[in-house]
């Protein structure tokens, strides 16, 4: 057996095992870290649904990494995204605009939305298109999973909105 | 499916690494970004007994211009080149098979130097690095070897990386001012294997004969080609309408694609003079020369 040692922060808090160097990053953080929220779709690097964000806002497919080759660095996922019982901009904004149906690809997809954002906070409608052609959506057809993210946008840009949308 | 079992080592250090894969000889293996390798582990279509894992060694990534070249080191990710304003600005070729490779998500760990040593048929990176004419830099027992990018792709995932070697960095010659690339890929969906690409780069002189030309398709043959036929009846003259056709069907007589849910050989087959047509004449829209 060739097992390894592997211990990293998800979502803020180490979480270490002795795990086969074979075992998927994915699979560390549903059955290590008990993170069910990453999912697993394609199982071939294909759908993006695994979508974690590494060390920051990089988002990597979750199942196309060694989860020892996370050792020493830092993960986010799904579950660190509403703050004490209240959504992110992103969840809120899928939410508003129905950008799900089964919620499958969902995680992955706001993941990478937040990426996306991170790194254009103004995407036009096919800067978004493309920045998310690597997450598939069977449901949606992707229409408001676009509105979506373009919501999140304003409101993450303004952050004023989201507070005059708790009143 | 769960790849079969390997042991893994995780090299700091450029020696450190070259240690281990001398140590291990073939049962070893590189993980770079591992977009490729990770998934042929898990289909089982490779199975490394050691994978020198190379990320953690810091000095291996960098994106700089040096003497002359482009330098992309060994981890190096596809993003980093995608996002980087000095390439958008001046690499015409690159930016644009930076922005269609694999998917975004895959980009932000994939490698430039770990696709070109993963030699698939279908690669993008290596028709790019064919058009602009890079040089690999390779590790070996006597010290590190330049080995041109035609010398460098050998076969289908083979390349002139020996046993216990490994590639150390990609060189692409600066383009100039009066250079221009275009790539074309045709592909079913984000993220399948191109139906059919092409990369094509022209260096123009001032009296606006074509000073250089560089073309290679892709996904037609058992690994990237360049169209040599091609690049040589452009070199010296003025581009035309007539000659840019005639240089373009150069393209399906070295092609052999396979027949696949994709298209028919046929029709790939000229789907390499399309793309090849369409390079030179963005490329050279790019340079501002009317055919």
């Amino acid at each position: 057996m060739n097992e390894v040692n592997v211990s990293m922060k998800i979502n803020g808090k180490t979480v270490t095992g002795s795990v086969e160097s074979r075992v998927l990053l994915a699979h560390f953080i549903r059955e290590q870290g008990g993170l069910t929220g990453t999912h697993v779709g394609c199982d071939s690097s294909s759908c993006g649904v695994c979508t974690v964000l590494l060390d920051g806002y990089t988002p990597v497919k979750s199942c196309t990494m060694y989860a020892v080759m996370a050792d020493g660095h830092e993960i986010t996922t799904v579950e660190s995204l509403a703050v004490g019982g209240k959504l992110h901009p992103m969840q809120q904004a899928f939410w508003d605009q129905h950008g799900l149906q089964c919620g499958y690809c969902t995680p992955g997809m706001m993941l990478s939305s937040i990426a996306l954002l991170k790194q254009n906070p103004n995407p036009t409608e096919h800067e978004i298109r493309e920045g998310l052609s690597g997450n598939l959506c069977r449901c949606t057809g992707y229409n408001n999973i676009v509105k979506a993210v373009q919501q999140a946008a304003q409101v993450m840009n303004q952050p004023e909105l989201a507070a005059a949308a708790d009143d | 499916m769960f790849p079969a079992s390997f042991e893994y080592v995780r090299a700091h250090s450029s020696d450190e690494a070259f240690a281990h894969l001398q140590q291990h000889g073939s049962d070893a293996r590189v993980l770079a970004g591992g977009q490729s390798l990770i998934p042929a582990m898990r289909y089982r279509l490779a199975r490394p007994a050691v994978l020198v894992d190379i990320n953690p060694i810091k000095e291996f990534s960098y994106l700089r211009e040096e003497n002359g070249f482009l330098v992309i080191g060994a981890t190096t990710r596809d993003a980093q080149l995608e996002f980087a304003p000095f390439i958008k600005d001046r690499y015409s070729l690159i930016t644009a098979v930076s922005a269609v490779v694999a998917d975004p998500i895959v980009r932000h760990m994939g490698t430039v130097v770990g696709s070109i040593c993963h030699n698939d048929p279908a690669g993008d990176w290596t028709a790019t690095a064919l058009a602009m004419r890079a040089v690999m830099v390779v590790r070996g027992p006597n010290g590190t070897r330049q080995v041109p990018i035609d010398q460098f792709l050998v076969d289908s995932y083979t390349t002139a990386v020996n046993e216990g070697e490994m590639a150390l960095e990609v060189r692409i010659p600066i383009p100039d001012a009066h250079t221009q690339g275009s790539y074309q890929k045709i592909e079913r969906k984000v993220g399948d294997y191109a139906t059919c690409a092409a990369a094509v780069q022209l260096a123009m002189n001032a009296d606006g004969t074509i000073r250089q030309a560089g073309i290679a398709i892709t996904a037609s043959g058992p690994i990237a080609m360049r169209v040599a036929a091609a690049e040589s009846m452009l070199v010296g003259q003025r581009p035309t309408l007539e000659l840019l056709k005639a240089a373009a069907a150069e393209a399906p007589k070295i092609a052999s694609p396979n027949a696949d849910q994709r298209g028919s050989s046929e029709y790939k087959k000229d789907m390499t003079r399309v793309l090849v047509g369409r390079g030179l004449k963005q490329a050279l829209e790019r340079l501002g020369v009317t055919a």
